[in-house]
């Protein structure tokens, strides 16, 4: 057999103004794990949603096991044998999983069924699921295992994976890996869809590269170096952010046993945190998403008013004051989620520079508002952070998530914070971008702010953080030095952090 | 096949094109209902639309469209605040009689004193009566969550229970031989709402709809109340993030839109309608949410709006008489432009895309 499993001829695709697509051919394999490494933007995205049946080309052609390939739709493509697990989960959180994934079906077959077969498959590839849970009850980790099973029910000869591990534990990416192992042995294509270069080294055959639509090179990921990697999809040399060694300094933020209720029914409660942060230093959080990293942003921020005297910033009892009263004593956060939480989409990027910088920048006088302040406060950030847009008129929405990121980061850097918070900083951010964004917080930090930086990024926060901690079911262990700390270590912590301080008396 | 694609931006120049595209087509497809009822659509649309402003008889008609365009916009620019925050009041109609109800009974109270105090007395108890009665579905909005769009609607029928039991009752004028209503404002010199320049139509109310236009102008554009409030209508976590207190902003909008739909009832019933009689509401507030959504929320745009809305009263009227008109296609006029409005607001968010038949 020759002709290879999907091959990919002169795909093209334009949107006003911007080509996504240029004459991208690559071939994948029978049962080959096969990369698709590039920044965001580069036209990843485009590029699987054309071959899962998304998007049209506007000119190439497809074949599938030597026949033509067109799918008009996904269900077209999945009937054709190429399946997709995406980054955002589509899934219902009051339903159970068998529900859940009859809900894909065309044809669902009874429940008992599709339980029966959920276990089987389940077994077959090691992805432990009780399919009778309801969905809101699991972990991100589990939701996608939920996704891998739906797909793997139709018995697929491509699966495309978008980001998989970025919700996942180190242990749980182990998991993940022997599975997709086992399906590439039994013949199943994967196309592989990540920014972490050391999983696509662990894990791919093969690797294609794309720099701004364009193929800009093929590599075998396990004879090439990581930054190597990088470099040819950024298509120049990488910085590395650089941390300067300084000694800690007073404590500026101080957490005593914060508790709070969960603030809807799938979130979670924040249980008992005690911490302290310092002048200087970056505390680095790390934890699985849904572990109740939104609910300590919002506790910090001041969105979620908690005991008054479970705060305390600079010795005053903190916890009950509104966002503006923190942002002016010198508290700022930045949420996860972009678009709708820290940016507001259809205003303009003035507008939502007055979103938060309205106090500390004094935006306003008796409440009216200097237009012409917020507007030079704007460009100030978009020229610092090298925000792409045409200017600070442009709606949020328009702004790439990279892009919007860098500014929401920027806007709340700016202000020059003594203390900001945070979450996910570069989730979703090309590597370029997302090392602009960690060398700000490093510089900010360098100037003697404290930087609380929450993430999943297990990565980031080992090159950025001072210490680290990681937040477990609302828990949070106690912070360690993050030099030396090991992986497992690191997987241990994450796994149940409340057990870690019996184990490790110190480090 | 015809796709709808979303803009990046929202289209400036379509957010301008809309109203005017909407007026246009409800033109057209009124001049086919028109035309299907035996009229000469061309003239029933000259009469609908010019001649309140440029026939013979304009000098009388002219006045007019400020009587009823200025409680449209009054309404209609409280109601705007809510909206674009995202919070419903439809009830406008219930605080505007409230509101009249309130007003008229401070001012019958003084009858027969002559004073300058009673005619401000009773524009103060105008609008905090609508804003009391506002504060209803306000208030049990954020403490119990309710739905203000239900109960402001229904605390229209309440209100408008309330009116007949004071026009039949409290309110009933003892000087008229048991008819009900009350006795005429308008007539009663502390308490009528004048015309300021007599024979123009331009009595309090008319003033106080514009200077309510520039207000909500400077405080939407210029003020961080404006801001906040546009930023909860279009992100609620975000203006949480920002410091917004959901709750109070609730309250304020509601307060807004209450106090404004309630002037607007006291000035009515001080001036052009005179009494508080059971048929007095005539569904001014109704009329205002297709006022505020035809100006696109926008103060400016409202006044326009609300221009146009009180020329299908007139002009509708002028067809009803002169052609014979049923007054229900008039209403049905009335909520083509509605419709065409919001069909063709589409365009402002979305632009159309012809893709090919997929093979």
């Amino acid at each position: 057999m020759t002709e290879p499993l999907l091959r990919l001829s002169g795909l093209t695709k334009a949107y006003p103004g911007v080509v996504a697509n240029k004459d991208v051919s690559f071939n994948i394999e029978r049962g080959e794990v096969h990369a698709l490494l590039g920044e965001n933007g580069a036209g990843k995205s485009t590029l699987v949603k054309t071959i899962y049946g998304l998007v049209k080309p506007d000119s190439g052609t497809m074949t599938l096991e030597g026949q033509p390939f067109q799918p008009p739709e996904p269900r077209a493509a999945r009937a054709a044998g190429v399946a997709m697990v995406f980054q955002h989960f589509s899934l219902f959180d009051a339903m159970n999983v068998a529900e859940n994934i009859a809900l894909g079906m065309e044809n669902p077959p009874p429940q008992a069924e599709i339980a029966a077969k959920v276990r089987t498959v389940s077994d077959q590839y090691g992805l432990p699921l009780d399919p009778d849970r309801i969905v809101g009850e699991l972990s991100a980790g589990e939701r996608q295992r939920v996704e891998i099973i739906r797909c793997l029910l139709q018995d697929p000869k491509l699966l495309i994976m978008d980001e998989p591990t970025s919700v996942l534990t180190p242990q749980e990416v182990d998991i993940l890996f022997e599975t997709l192992r086992q399906l590439s042995a039994e013949g199943t294509a994967i196309l592989y869809i990540s920014h972490k270069l050391e999983e696509i080294r662990a894990l791919c055959d093969n690797a294609t590269v794309l720099r701004l639509g364009e193929v800009v090179g093929e590599c075998d990921p396990r004879q090439t170096s990581a930054r190597d990697m990088a470099e040819l999809m950024v298509g120049t040399v990488l910085h590395v952010p650089e941390k300067a060694d300084k000694p800690a300094g007073e404590t500026v933020l101080a957490l005593n046993g914060l508790s709070a209720k969960a603030p809807h029914r799938f979130g979670t409660p924040l249980r008992d945190i005690t911490l302290e942060v310092r002048k200087g230093e970056v505390l680095g959080i790390g934890g699985v998403a849904g572990n109740g990293q939104d609910e300590l942003v919002a506790a910090l921020s001041g969105e979620m008013r908690t005991g008054k005297t479970m705060i305390s910033y600079k010795g005053d009892a903190i916890g009950h004051l509104p966002p503006n009263a923190r942002r002016k004593m010198g508290l700022l956060a930045a949420p996860e989620e972009r678009m709708g939480h820290a940016a507001a989409p259809d205003m303009s990027l003035t507008e939502n520079a007055i979103l938060t910088a309205m106090t500390r920048e004094k935006l306003t006088t008796k409440g009216f508002l200097h237009w012409g302040k917020a507007r030079t406060f704007a460009e100030g950030v978009i020229a610092a952070f090298d925000v792409r847009t045409p200017g600070p008129q442009n709606a949020a929405r328009s702004l790439s998530g990279g892009n919007l990121q860098k500014f929401v980061i920027g806007r709340e850097i700016m202000q020059a914070p003594e203390v900001l918070v945070v979450n996910q900083p570069t989730w979703g951010v090309d590597a370029s971008a997302a090392a602009a964004i960690r060398q700000a917080l490093l510089d900010l930090a360098a100037k003697g702010a404290a930087v609380i930086v929450i993430s999943q990024d297990l990565d980031e926060l080992m090159e950025i953080s001072d210490r680290f901690a990681a937040l477990n079911e609302g828990r949070l262990s106690n912070p360690r030095p993050a030099k030396g700390l090991t992986v497992e270590e690191i997987g241990l912590m994450l796994g149940g952090a409340h057990d870690m301080e019996v184990a490790h008396v110190d480090a | 096949m015809i796709m709808l694609e979303k803009r990046p931006q929202p289209s400036r120049g379509w957010t301008f094109a809309t109203p005017v595209v909407a007026v246009v087509l409800t033109m057209f497809f009124g001049g086919l209902l028109f035309a299907a009822l035996g009229q000469d659509p061309l003239v029933t649309i000259r009469t609908i639309f010019l001649d309140p402003l440029f026939s013979e008889f304009a000098w009388f008609y002219r006045p007019q469209l400020l009587i009823k365009g200025a409680p449209l916009v009054l309404i209609a620019i409280g109601l705007s605040f809510g909206f674009r925050a995202g919070i419903w009041n439809i009830g406008a109609e219930g605080q505007y009689i409230v509101g009249a109800i309130c007003g008229a009974a401070v001012g019958l109270a003084f009858y027969p004193m002559e004073s300058f105090i009673i005619f401000p007395l009773m524009v103060i108890a105008g609008a905090s009566g609508g804003l009391l009665w506002a504060m209803i579905p306000g208030l049990l909005r954020v403490r119990f969550g309710t739905n203000e769009i239900l109960v402001s609607l229904m605390l229209v029928y309440v209100a408008e229970q309330l009116l007949a039991s004071m026009a039949l009752g409290a309110l009933r004028n003892p000087d008229g031989m048991g008819f009900p209503g009350s006795r005429n404002l308008s007539q009663y010199e502390s308490a009528a709402n004048l015309e300021i320049i007599a024979g123009s139509g331009m009595h309090w109310g008319v003033l106080t709809a514009f200077l309510a236009v520039i207000v909500a102008y400077v405080a939407l554009s210029r003020h961080i109340f404006g801001f906040n409030v546009r930023l909860s209508g279009q992100s609620p976590r975000a203006a949480r993030f920002a410091g917004v207190n959901p709750g109070l902003l609730v309250l304020i909008c509601m307060a807004i839109s209450g106090a404004l739909a309630g002037l607007a009832g006291l000035f009515e019933v001080a001036g052009p309608a005179g009494q508080i009689s059971i048929d007095f509401n005539v569904g001014y507030g109704f009329t205002a949410i297709i006022v505020a959504f035809l100006g696109r929320l926008h103060p400016v745009g409202i006044l326009l709006a609300g221009g146009l809305m009180a020329l299908t009263y007139i002009g509708g009227e002028i067809a009803q008489s002169n052609l014979g008109l049923p007054i229900a296609a008039i209403q049905i006029l009335q909520g083509m432009l509605l419709f065409f409005l919001l069909a063709v607001d589409v365009l402002t968010n979305y632009r159309i895309t012809w893709a090919r038949k997929i093979a």
